[in-house]
């Protein structure tokens, strides 16, 4: 495996809900609430080798916009570090740190949030390289031009403004806002959730012609098993907060391991596959303020014993590449 | 099908803005059957919500339904003003919205709600309404529903609302359920949840459904029949499975090709070009000819609808010669391309 350009050690991080004036002077009486703590991502490690993309799947609350978000820049890690390319990603102060935060770009969910209606397209793109003295801001121009053409846009659109575009036309401005940066990885959070499926289709060509030019490396966030698996080398599968199995993308497919994963998969509609035949996981997500003791996934698995209760499964390899974290891997669940 | 319980006959709904009339439902004709549930698809701007909408009498102005009809079991319901469509809604055909945070007041209880919804149209004493509305609870797979009663919308999750939600519009054993993308905003393990309890509800209590949604493979695993709408016109309808493995309108064949997981990981997705037209700006004759591949010079005339076998209909000049052999295997994990 060539050198890892991305490598995520054991990162945690909580989110503490404050109590407010008001229940603060309520404790002081006695009655007040404590501070509520948000597990969003607990103990995640996981490398990334340059060139590779590596999916993020789980549902809501599982953490994977929190992780993407880490690796981005934009929050904190409460615990563990992560380091880009032999240097912490930390947050966005100084010199050393603007430099590297440049070279990985986020590109977000819902386009119609994450462009300023305000500003023409040309500008939001050219926003970036020039603050950063990538290109020269009478270079600017053409060099828009140029990304636009990239994403499948005319050259001849970056004086409009964002509300000018469909939903697919903006994901590729945002796309091309991205690129502009020259980054050398990707977070993608769920970029084409917000889009109908033939633009979908669009966005996702678009995403594997770019990754093949320019050689990216990519996180790819998403609840939608058939999208990660199509762009997708490896697959993290999480489940409240924690990355219940990872594996290179077909063996994970053809084989799921967790208990988990297997539910997930059988609980997804699919098409051609016909009717009744998905069967849906039992029991509801439980919220991340009060995960379950031991495996989180425990009151939801047909499997569980009294050892999932007590101790939580670390991830451990199940073969070469391949990491769960299930203790019927591990001599059983009594 | 001669023993279906809504029938909408040409049914136009049109919108008087500044840029003219928007045909926003151009014509739509579908049935469906006492127990069966027909997925109603389309994309952003195709007409399906506001098909769901016109259905039920809530189109208010600058939009008025221009034309066509809706029978329910033969009473048109396009004809009935004020009083008498509130006595129909609710009480013979209910809907159930895409975001339950929306639908459900935050500031009743769920026990207040649901009994008001039995009370507007069964004068029973709040006892009996109490009763009712907990065994409807009970009916969507809600555990413990007596408590659920007395909780507020807050304290219940999403899916949870769904239920609700769908609890609520089977109080009065409604004829039919029209769905308006109910578990987009849910995850997929709630999503199959949700699923699973409308089909056996379906098969059980003989409520039709008319399952309003963009997503190509719920309606796979979940409806009888399937109707594709494009740019406010029906262009394809037939049984769900017939459709989805050999579709006969080039825009179904589009959409169900470029679904992700029906083709190797890596590879191009075949993709429909170009964007959904604007109402205000269509092209004559077909709406999809610009974007279809199979395009030729009959389509700037407007399509005929041209009949197959098994009722199954598509809106096209040219539509695609049927799959001989039987593409698909029920129990396979392999898929292929639906094209």
């Amino acid at each position: 495996m060539p050198a890892a350009l991305l490598d995520i050690d054991h990162v945690s991080k909580r989110f503490v809900k404050r109590p407010n004036l008001g229940e603060r002077i309520a404790g002081l009486l006695g009655a007040g609430r404590k501070a509520e703590t948000v597990r969003a991502v607990t103990d995640v490690s996981l490398t990334v080798a340059k060139g590779e993309v590596v999916g993020l799947v789980g549902e809501s609350g599982c953490g994977k916009s929190t992780l993407g978000r880490m690796i981005a820049g934009i929050y904190t890690p409460s615990d563990g570090k992560i380091v880009f390319d032999k240097g912490p990603v930390a947050r966005q102060q100084g010199r050393r740190t603007q430099k590297l935060t440049t070279r990985v770009q986020m590109i977000h969910q819902d386009p119609f949030a994450s462009l300023n209606p305000r500003i023409r397209i040309g500008d939001t793109v050219a926003e970036g390289p020039v603050a950063h003295n990538i290109v020269k801001a009478r270079e600017a121009d053409t060099y828009v031009a140029d990304l636009l053409g990239r994403v499948g846009l005319d050259p001849s659109y970056r004086r409009r403004f964002p509300h000018q575009f469909s939903g697919g036309q903006r994901q590729r401005i945002a796309i091309a806002r991205a690129l502009a940066m020259k980054p050398d990885l990707l977070v993608l959070d769920e970029p084409v959730a917000s889009l109908d499926v033939s633009i979908q289709a669009q966005v996702l060509n678009l995403f594997m012609d770019l990754r093949q030019d320019l050689d990216l490396t990519g996180i790819f966030i998403s609840h939608d098993l058939g999208v990660v698996r199509h762009v997708s080398d490896r697959v993290a599968i999480m489940y409240l907060g924690r990355i219940v199995e990872l594996a290179p993308t077909s063996e994970l497919y053809a084989e799921p391991n967790h208990p988990y994963t297997r539910a997930l998969f059988e609980s997804v509609p699919r098409i051609g596959v016909g009717k009744k035949s998905f069967r849906p996981i039992a029991g509801e997500i439980p919220s991340p303020l009060h995960p379950p003791s031991g495996c989180h996934f425990h009151p939801r698995c047909p499997f569980a014993g009294p050892r999932c209760r007590r101790e939580t499964p670390p991830l451990t390899a199940i073969g070469p590449g391949r990491f769960s974290a299930c203790h019927l891997n591990t001599g059983g669940t009594d | 099908m001669s023993d279906a319980v809504l029938r909408v006959k040409d049914l136009q709904t049109q919108f008087q803005t500044r840029v003219g009339v928007l045909k926003a439902v151009d014509g739509v004709s579908f049935e469906v059957g006492r127990g069966r549930i027909l997925g109603l698809v389309g994309e952003s701007g195709s007409g399906k919500s506001v098909t769901g909408y016109s259905i039920l009498g809530l189109i208010e102005p600058p939009g008025r339904i221009a034309g066509g009809e809706v029978l329910l079991n033969g009473k048109d319901l396009t004809r009935l003003k004020g009083e008498a469509m509130r006595q129909v809604r609710g009480a013979q055909i209910a809907m159930v919205f895409q975001d339950p945070m929306m639908t459900l007041n935050p500031v009743l209880k769920i026990g207040t709600q649901m009994i008001a919804a039995v009370r507007a149209h069964d004068k029973v004493s709040r006892k009996v309404a109490r009763a009712r509305a907990r065994d409807a609870l009970a009916k969507v797979g809600i555990p413990s529903p007596e408590e659920r009663l007395d909780a507020y919308p807050h304290q219940l999750s999403g899916g949870m609302r769904q239920r609700v939600a769908i609890a609520i519009a089977l109080l009065h054993s409604p004829a039919v359920i029209i769905a308006d993308e109910p578990t987009t905003a849910l995850d997929v393990s709630i999503q199959g949840q949700i699923l699973a309890e409308v089909r056996r509800l379906a098969d059980e209590t003989g409520t039709a459904f008319v399952w309003v949604t963009h997503d190509l493979a719920v309606v796979s695993s979940l409806a009888d029949d399937i109707c594709v709408m494009y740019a406010g016109r029906v262009v394809e309808t037939g049984p769900a499975a017939d459709v989805i493995a050999s579709p006969r309108h080039p825009y179904t064949a589009g959409l169900l090709a470029s679904v992700p997981a029906e083709h190797e990981p890596g590879t191009k997705l075949p993709q429909v070009p170009g964007s959904t037209p604007s109402l205000a700006n269509l092209p004559p004759g077909c709406a999809f000819a610009p974007r279809c591949a199979k395009a030729g010079p009959a389509c700037t005339t407007t399509p005929p609808v041209q009949h197959f076998e098994d009722g199954r209909t598509a809106l096209c000049h040219y539509p695609i010669e049927p799959v001989s052999c039987q593409p698909l295997s029920l129990t396979s994990t392999t898929y292929q391309s639906a094209s």
